[in-house]
């Protein structure tokens, strides 16, 4: 087991030095001197000449790798020409409501989604299943700005239930951050929820056709003790899976919520950054939400061993 | 000469397959309501300039921020008057909203078909090769392991984020996270096939590398790819219009859904037509690709339907 989570750990690092490359290189394949676009638009030619002296511009393309990843290692992202202070410091201020936001989505998704695959699936061909898959399709096909800005409508703007945008700090009291957190944690929950739901359903479903099942009805257990402890157990393997590849999906979902809803976290962060063209920053978020998603994946990975242990490596 | 070197032999395979695959297809209602409302929004989007629309990138200060069904009186130099009806309203800066959401279907299907035909061309020419040519395999599998970390909406605004915005920088920073879904299906594909008797058979009689590869085991990628094209082709058009909507896709005087919705932002308070409308055909859109999509895959590749 510990063997074979070092094996998978190892395994995340190639990953992880092909999105630095591909993320090093995207500055250096644009057209233009890398040094000018870091500095941005309103650097000095002083600020250039340092830049490229301290990346080491001048030196092969190698060498500025090296230098870069060494730098990136230590957690020396750079500068933010833009905010004018260290990447790391300025993710580290924007991190907090991103953390918040993706926790609640990923309960509510969980607690819901979970639930309506199993029903779906053990009433399958019924309304509620075609119900829940419908809302399922729908769900891949809204996009994430348009249901923010339809719950903002109806319950900030309409009913003036919660507040419309903005984020307040655990610390500046908890009924507040949690008034704030609720609309765009449904609005980033839908898409997840209709992934998760429908994985749900198929792979409980596959599991309701096993013979253990019927043993388990056969000696007169519940449907619901069935459900829970038979069938779902079971199918608990793709379920996790999905909410692993699901991550990705959460982080588009994140950068498009924050904006809806002001929010001052990392999402925000990269689109801020992006239309300032503050590439160390950028950079910086893209190597950061990819190695959360890695990380989260070899989470995934270990888990199937605890939930089935069919699995053995 | 053995039934697999038989051209027509292997013709009729795929041949086969599509003809009831087809009719299959048209007796499922998911599919057919999806076809029809995707062909109407294409035939709406082609049509746009006669379906009583205005110049969707006029501009036109005295009616600015009108909410819909709004009436505009025109004195012509003769002395009569024409009365435009702005139907959805206008945005901030005067711009008729339903002649701006008719136009933006041609941008969102130009960019989802373009997606998703560059996308599996190029995943295809590679997953092929990858799939087949072990030597190639490891280098490729790694690079596409590090595109897929990259969650795709990030990469895409990282994509334009360096060039100048426009619809080309726009399907390009759309295609590449796609295309390594695409290899991964193809390769996938391929390694399944490679050890099939028919394959072996055709290598042993000497087919050539790339005869084997696009005769033998090119058809059998092409369904599970349709199905795919069709998924791409819907991520393609919501990206597009969350680029849009963030400010760094196609450039703001195109009318494209989600440019319009980026107009809408700062005054949604008051006039919530600006982006419910336009947020409204798109769900529409991507829903009807969805259901093609679905409904493709449930016919051509129950294999994979079973699995999601």
């Amino acid at each position: 087991m510990l063997a074979y989570i070092a094996r998978r750990l190892l395994a995340t690092i190639p990953v992880m030095a092909v999105v630095a490359v591909l993320v090093f290189s995207m500055l250096r394949l644009t057209p233009g001197d890398p040094a000018a676009i870091i500095a941005g638009a309103a650097a000095t030619s002083q600020d250039i000449v340092d830049i490229r002296q301290k990346l080491g511009l001048d030196r092969p393309i190698v060498t500025q790798f090296a230098i870069w990843i060494g730098r990136v290692l230590t957690g020396d992202f750079g500068e933010s020409f833009f905010y004018k202070k260290q990447v790391a410091d300025l993710i580290l201020d924007r991190a907090g409501p991103t953390l918040a936001l993706a926790a609640f989505t990923m309960l509510l998704s969980v607690f819901v989604a979970v639930p309506l695959g199993v029903v779906a699936a053990y009433r399958q061909g019924t309304w509620i299943d075609r119900i829940v898959m419908g809302f399922s399709v729908l769900g891949f096909s809204v996009p994430v700005f348009v249901i923010g800005y339809s719950l903002i409508y109806v319950f900030a703007i309409k009913l003036n239930w919660l507040p419309v945008q903005g984020y307040q700090p655990i610390a500046e009291g908890i009924g507040g951050f949690v008034q704030r957190l609720i609309l765009p944690s449904i609005t980033l929950s839908v898409i997840y929820i209709a992934l998760i739901a429908r994985i749900a359903r198929t792979s409980v479903l596959e599991v309701l056709g096993e013979d253990y099942i019927r043993t388990a009805h056969a000696k007169g257990l519940s449907n619901r003790v069935v459900l829970m402890r038979h069938a779902l157990r079971n199918a608990a393997v793709p379920i996790i899976t999905v909410i692993g590849i699901g991550i990705a999906l959460l982080i588009g979902g994140v950068v498009v919520t924050e904006s809806v809803f002001s929010i001052p976290g990392l999402g925000r962060l990269t689109v801020d950054a992006v239309l300032a063209r503050d590439y160390p920053t950028v950079q910086a978020v893209i190597l950061l939400f990819s190695f959360v998603y890695v990380l989260i994946n070899l989470l995934v990975d270990v888990m199937y061993t605890v939930l089935d242990p069919r699995i053995r490596y | 000469m053995s039934a697999v070197d038989d051209p027509a032999a292997i013709a009729k395979g795929p041949l086969v397959l599509a003809g009831g695959s087809l009719r299959r297809l048209l007796r499922n209602p998911v599919v057919v309501a999806g076809a029809a409302i995707l062909t109407i929004i294409l035939l709406i989007g082609l049509a746009a300039p006669w379906l009583g629309t205005i110049d969707p990138a006029a501009i036109n200060p005295a009616v600015r921020n009108k909410l819909p069904g709004f009436e505009e009186t025109l004195r012509n130099a003769d002395g009569s008057q024409t009365v435009i009806v702005h139907r959805m309203g206008t945005d901030t800066l005067g711009r008729d909203v339903y002649s701006r959401v008719i136009y933006g279907a041609r941008a969102s299907l130009l960019v989802g078909a373009a997606v998703a035909v560059i996308s599996v061309a190029i995943g295809l020419a590679i997953g092929l090769f990858a799939g087949y040519l072990r030597w190639l395999d490891g280098i490729v599998m790694r690079l596409m392991d590090g595109l897929m970390a990259i969650p795709a909406i990030l990469l895409a605004i990282a994509v334009v984020s360096l060039s100048s915005a426009g619809l080309l920088a726009v399907i390009v920073a759309i295609v590449i996270p796609e295309i390594p879904r695409v290899v991964r299906l193809v390769r996938s594909v391929v390694l399944s096939v490679r050890e099939e008797p028919y394959v072996e058979a055709a290598v042993s009689v000497g087919t050539p590398t790339l005869p084997l590869i696009v005769r033998h085991i090119l058809p059998n990628t092409v369904p599970p790819l349709i199905v795919q094209a069709t998924y791409i082709a819907a991520s393609a058009i919501l990206i597009e219009a969350i680029l849009s909507f963030l400010g760094v896709g196609i450039p703001p005087q195109t009318p494209t859904w989600g440019n319009i919705m980026a107009e809408g932002r700062a005054l949604f308070r008051v006039f919530p037509h600006n982006i419910l409308f336009p947020g409204i055909v798109l769900a529409l859109t991507v829903l009807a690709v969805n259901m093609l999509g679905d409904g493709l895959r449930d016919t051509l590749d129950p294999r994979m339907s079973k699995r999601l």
